[in-house]
C-alpha cells in the first residue's frame, strides 16, 4: 500500500541519492570513491540477507557461506580460463552459492527458529573449515589472488576496469538489484513471506504451501548474497578464508538489525552506518567495536526496528 | 585398519579429558537455556574471560587454584551483572531476540578482551606437573586432574540441583516460571543466580583448558560453537544429556583426528549436529517425545 | 480484606475485564460464577500480578497490591491455585509441597506441624510424597495444589475451578477441605462452574458476565432463590 505523495517522494528520494552515487567517484578522493563502492558491495550483501531475516523471519548466520562461495566461484573462474572473464565470473559465483543455497533451503524447511539459525552457523564454519585447510585448491589461509576481468561482451575486446568505471558497474548492479528485490518483496510473494514471518501456522492453514515459499526465499537471499561476493571478489581481486568465517555473518545481522529489518534500504543504511562508523573510530580508538558492540545490544533490546523503523515511527507522529 | 590400538585407547583418555572440559561448559550453557530460554551467544567468551583473569591472577599470585577460583567468581558477577542489564528486559521476548543481544555482548567481550590483554595467547602454568606412562606417550598428570575436577564439579552441581531449597527452587523455575513466582520463588533473581552459575562454570573451564591450550581472544567462538553442538545434540535444557553428549562429540574428535588434521576433525561435530537436527531434533540422548 | 475495584484488564489487545469491582473479607468464602470466558480466571491473575491491570485498583488489607509482582504476592499473604493446577511434574510430592514450605521465618517444628496438617487432610499426599507430581493422578494433583497453597499460610487463597474434572468423591474431599480451610480463618475466592458446591460452601456469591460482575448476593438467598441463578448461567 502507498499513498500517492509517499510513493512519488520515494522515487524523487531514490533519484537523488542514485545521483548523487553516479556523480561519488569524480568528486571524492580515491579512497572514498573505493569506500563507496565497498559500501555498496555490502549494502547488497545486507539486502539479501533481509530476505530472510527481515522479510520471512529466519535469521540466518550463514551468509558469509553464500558471499564467500560466490567470492571464491568467480576466483575459480577468473583463474582457469584465460583471459578473465567477467561474465564467467558471474555465473560461477552464482553457481558456487547456488549450491549451497540448495543446501541451507533443505534445512529451512525442516527446522525452525533457533535451530535454523545454529546451523546457518555451523554451515558457514564448515564451509570456512574446508576452504581454510583445502589449501591446494582454495589458497588456505592466504587465499587466491588473480586478475581483474575486464567489461566486455564474450568474444568482443573487453574494456579494463578503471576505479570509476568499477564504481558505475557495482552501482549498476547493486541499483537493479534493489529494484528486482524491491519488486519482488512488494508482490503478492513477498506478502506471503511476510505472512510467513508473522504467524507460520496460520499462512500454512489458509492453504499457502509453506515450504516453498522458504525455499524460494533461501534461493533468492543465497545468489543475491554471492553476487555481492563475485563484485567483492572483481574490486579487491582476491578471495580469503576470512569472508566465510561466520563473524561476518554476525556483522552482516548487525547492518540489518541497526538499519532496520523488512525494509531493504535499511541494512543498506546499517552497512555504511558501521562502515563509516569503522573507518571514523577506528583512527582514535582501536577497539572501536566495543563502543559499536554496546550500541548494537542496546538497539536490539530498545530499538528493535533499527533507525528506519524508528524514523518511521518518528514520521507517523 | 592399520591403526595401532595404543593410538586408539590414547586418542580416548583425551576425548574424555576435552569431554569433561566441554561438559563444564555445556552444563551452564543448557541449564540457562532450559530456565530462560535465553541462547548465550557469549557463553564460549565468558569461558575465554575466565581464562584470561586467571592468567592475570596466576601471574600476580603464583597459584593456580587461587586463580580458578578468582575466575570463578569474578566472570560469576560479570555474568549476573550482564544477566541484569540485558537479558532482563528481554524475557519473553522470542529467543533470536536473545541470540542476537547475546551475539552483541560476545562482540563486546572479545574486543575488550583484545583491548586489556592483547592479541598473543595467555600462558598457564601446570599446577601438577609430572607425567605417566600411557602406552608410547608421557601423559600429563594435570589432564587426568583436569577431567577429575571437572568432574567433580559437575557432580556438586547435581547434588545442589537434587537437594536443598535453592535446587528445587531452580527446578521449579525451569518446569513452570509463573506457578513458581505464584508461590514466592523470586524468579528473576533465581534466572540471575543460574546465569551467575553458569558463567563461573564457563570461567573454570577456560583456567582449566588454559595449561593445555592456552588462553586467546579467539577462542570463545570455539568453545561457543562447540558447546552449542553439544546442546542440541544432548537435548537443549537437558543436564544429563549435555554432559553425555560433551563426552560423545570429544570422542568423536578425538578418533577423527586420527585420520585428518584437528582442524578438520572438528567437522565431524558439524555433521553429528546436522545428523541430530534432521532425525533427532530433541536430542540424540533423549528418549523420543511422545 | 481483599478489594479489586473497577479493574480493567487486557490480553494483548483483548479486553478481558471490563471493571471488575469485588471484595473478600477476613475469613469469607466467597464464590465467582459465571458462563466460561466471561473473565473469572483472569480476575484472579490480576490480583496475582500475572494479568496486569491497565486500570483500577486491587487492595489487600488497605494496601495498594496492584502493581506487584507475583512473587511478592505470598508474602503478602496470597496464595493461588490455578485451574490446570500446575503442579511441578518433574518434581516429588514433597519437593512440589516445599515450594511453599521453604520460606524464611519457618522453624523446623513448624514445618512439621504444616506438613503434618496437610498429610492429616490429604493422606494419600503422605503415601506419595517421593513419587514425581506428574505420576499423580488428576484428583491428586487437585489435593496436591491445594496443599501447596496451605504451605504458604495464608490468609487468603484464590482457588480456581478445583472441581473440574473431579469425580464427586474428591468433590466431597474438595468441600471438606474449604471446610477446614474456613474454620481456620483463611478466606477464599472460589472461582466455579459447580454452581451447588459454590453455594453450599460460600458466603457470598458474585456473579460474572462479559468482564464483569454483575449481580451479588449472599449465598443464602441465592440458594433459596434459583431465579438469578438461570438468569445469568441458563443452569
Amino acid at each position: 500500500m502507498s499513498d500517492r505523495p509517499s510513493h512519488r517522494g520515494f522515487w524523487i528520494g531514490f533519484v537523488i541519492v542514485l545521483a548523487a552515487l553516479v556523480v561519488a567517484p569524480t568528486v571524492l578522493p580515491p579512497f572514498w570513491s573505493r569506500f563507496v563502492t565497498e559500501i555498496l558491495i555490502w549494502g547488497l550483501l545486507a539486502m539479501s540477507s533481509d530476505i530472510l531475516i527481515g522479510y520471512t523471519g529466519m535469521v540466518s548466520f550463514g551468509h558469509s557461506a553464500f558471499f564467500g562461495l560466490g567470492m571464491y566461484g568467480a576466483a575459480a573462474a577468473l583463474l582457469s580460463v584465460r583471459p578473465p572473464n567477467l561474465w564467467l565470473a558471474i555465473v560461477y559465483g552464482l553457481v558456487g552459492a547456488g549450491v549451497v543455497a540448495i543446501f541451507v533451503a533443505y534445512f529451512a524447511t525442516r527446522l525452525r527458529d533457533i535451530y535454523f539459525s545454529i546451523t546457518t552457523l555451523v554451515f558457514s564454519q564448515i564451509f570456512y573449515v574446508i576452504i581454510f585447510t583445502w589449501t591446494e585448491v582454495t589458497g588456505g589461509e592466504n587465499g587466491l589472488n588473480f586478475r581483474q576481468p575486464a567489461l566486455g561482451l564474450p568474444g568482443w575486446a573487453g574494456i579494463p576496469f578503471t576505479p570509476q568505471t568499477l564504481h558505475w558497474f557495482v552501482l549498476a548492479v547493486v541499483t537493479v538489484s534493489y529494484l528486482v528485490l524491491r519488486r519482488i518483496t512488494q508482490s503478492p510473494f513477498g506478502m506471503v513471506l511476510q505472512s510467513i514471518r508473522e504467524n507460520e501456522p496460520r499462512t500454512r492453514a489458509i492453504g499457502y504451501a509453506v515450504e516453498r515459499y522458504k525455499i524460494v526465499a533461501v534461493m533468492l537471499s543465497g545468489l543475491f548474497a554471492g553476487l555481492a561476493g563475485v563484485l567483492y571478489a572483481i574490486q579487491n581481486k582476491f578471495a580469503a578464508p576470512d569472508f566465510v568465517f561466520f563473524l561476518i555473518s554476525g556483522e552482516v545481522v548487525i547492518f540489518n538489525v541497526m538499519g532496520g529489518v523488512g525494509t531493504l534500504i535499511g541494512p543498506v543504511v546499517g552497512a555504511a552506518f558501521f562502515l563509516l562508523l569503522r573507518e571514523g573510530l577506528s583512527r582514535y580508538f582501536e577497539y572501536y567495536l566495543i563502543p559499536v558492540g554496546i550500541i548494537f545490544t542496546l538497539m536490539v533490546i530498545f530499538l528493535p526496528q533499527g533507525f528506519l523503523g524508528f524514523l518511521r515511527r518518528q514520521l507517523n507522529r | 585398519m592399520g591403526i595401532p590400538v595404543e593410538q586408539i585407547l590414547v586418542q580416548t583418555v583425551n576425548g574424555l579429558v576435552n569431554g569433561m572440559i566441554l561438559a563444564l561448559v555445556a552444563s551452564g550453557l543448557t541449564l540457562i537455556f532450559g530456565i530462560m530460554d535465553v541462547v548465550n551467544f557469549a557463553h564460549g567468551d565468558l569461558v575465554m574471560l575466565g581464562g584470561f583473569v586467571g592468567a592475570t591472577t596466576m601471574a600476580a599470585t603464583g597459584n593456580f587454584w587461587v586463580a580458578l577460583l578468582m575466575a570463578a567468581v569474578t566472570i560469576a558477577v560479570v555474568g549476573a551483572g550482564l544477566q541484569i542489564t540485558t537479558l532482563r528486559p528481554l524475557l519473553g521476548r522470542d529467543p533470536l531476540t536473545t541470540i542476537l543481544a547475546t551475539f552483541g555482548i560476545s562482540l563486546v567481550l572479545q574486543k575488550y578482551a583484545l583491548w586489556q590483554w592483547g592479541p598473543s595467547a595467555r600462558q598457564l602454568q601446570e599446577p601438577i606437573t609430572g607425567r605417566f606412562d600411557l602406552f608410547y606417550l608421557q601423559y600429563p598428570w594435570y589432564r587426568v586432574a583436569t577431567a577429575l575436577l571437572a568432574g567433580a564439579i559437575i557432580g556438586a552441581l547435581w547434588l545442589f540441583l537434587k537437594r536443598g531449597t535453592y535446587g528445587i527452587w531452580i527446578r521449579a523455575t525451569t518446569q513452570d516460571r509463573i506457578m513458581a513466582s505464584a508461590m514466592g520463588i523470586p524468579v528473576p533473581w533465581v534466572h540471575t543466580a543460574v546465569f551467575a552459575i553458569g558463567a563461573a562454570m564457563a570461567a573454570a573451564s577456560g583456567v582449566l583448558f588454559g595449561p593445555m591450550g592456552g588462553v586467546t581472544q579467539t577462542m570463545g567462538a570455539d568453545f561457543t560453537l562447540r558447546a552449542f553442538i553439544v546442546v542440541v545434540v544432548g537435548g537443549m535444557g537437558n543436564l544429563g544429556g549435555s554432559i553425555l553428549a560433551s563426552m560423545f562429540i570429544s570422542l568423536l574428535e578425538a578418533y577423527a583426528s586420527l585420520f585428518v588434521s584437528p582442524a578438520q576433525a572438528v567437522i565431524v561435530s558439524f555433521v553429528a549436529l546436522i545428523l541430530t537436527l534432521l532425525f533427532r531434533p530433541t536430542g540424540l540422548f533423549v528418549p523420543t517425545p511422545k | 480484606m481483599l478489594s479489586l475495584t473497577d479493574v480493567h484488564t487486557y490480553y494483548g489487545k483483548s479486553h478481558i475485564l471490563h471493571g471488575v469491582s469485588l471484595e473478600v473479607g477476613s475469613g469469607e468464602v466467597v464464590g465467582l460464577l459465571g458462563r466460561n470466558g466471561v473473565g473469572k480466571s483472569t480476575t484472579l491473575k490480576s490480583v496475582m500480578g500475572l494479568a496486569r491491570p491497565a486500570q483500577g485498583r486491587v487492595t489487600f488489607e488497605g494496601r495498594d497490591i496492584t502493581g506487584l509482582a507475583p512473587h511478592q504476592l505470598p508474602r503478602v499473604g496470597i496464595a493461588w491455585v490455578p485451574e490446570d493446577r500446575r503442579i511441578f511434574k518433574l518434581l516429588s510430592v514433597l519437593e512440589n509441597l516445599r515450594t511453599g514450605l521453604d520460606r524464611a521465618g519457618v522453624d523446623d517444628a513448624r514445618r512439621e506441624k504444616l506438613l503434618d496438617k496437610v498429610y492429616a487432610a490429604f493422606p494419600v499426599l503422605r503415601e506419595r510424597r517421593h513419587q514425581a507430581g506428574g505420576t499423580l493422578s488428576g484428583g491428586e494433583q487437585q489435593m496436591l495444589a491445594i496443599a501447596r497453597a496451605m504451605m504458604l499460610e495464608p490468609k487468603i487463597i484464590l482457588l480456581d475451578e478445583p472441581t473440574e474434572g473431579l469425580m464427586p468423591r474428591m468433590v466431597s474431599q474438595i468441600r471438606d477441605i474449604i471446610g477446614v480451610l474456613h474454620d481456620e480463618g483463611v478466606a477464599i475466592l472460589l472461582v466455579e462452574q459447580n454452581v451447588p458446591l459454590t453455594l453450599e460452601v460460600s458466603n457470598r456469591v458474585y456473579i460474572m458476565e462479559k468482564g464483569v460482575v454483575r449481580h451479588q448476593a449472599p449465598a443464602a438467598d441465592l440458594r433459596a432463590n434459583h431465579a438469578v441463578i438461570h438468569q445469568y448461567l441458563g443452569v
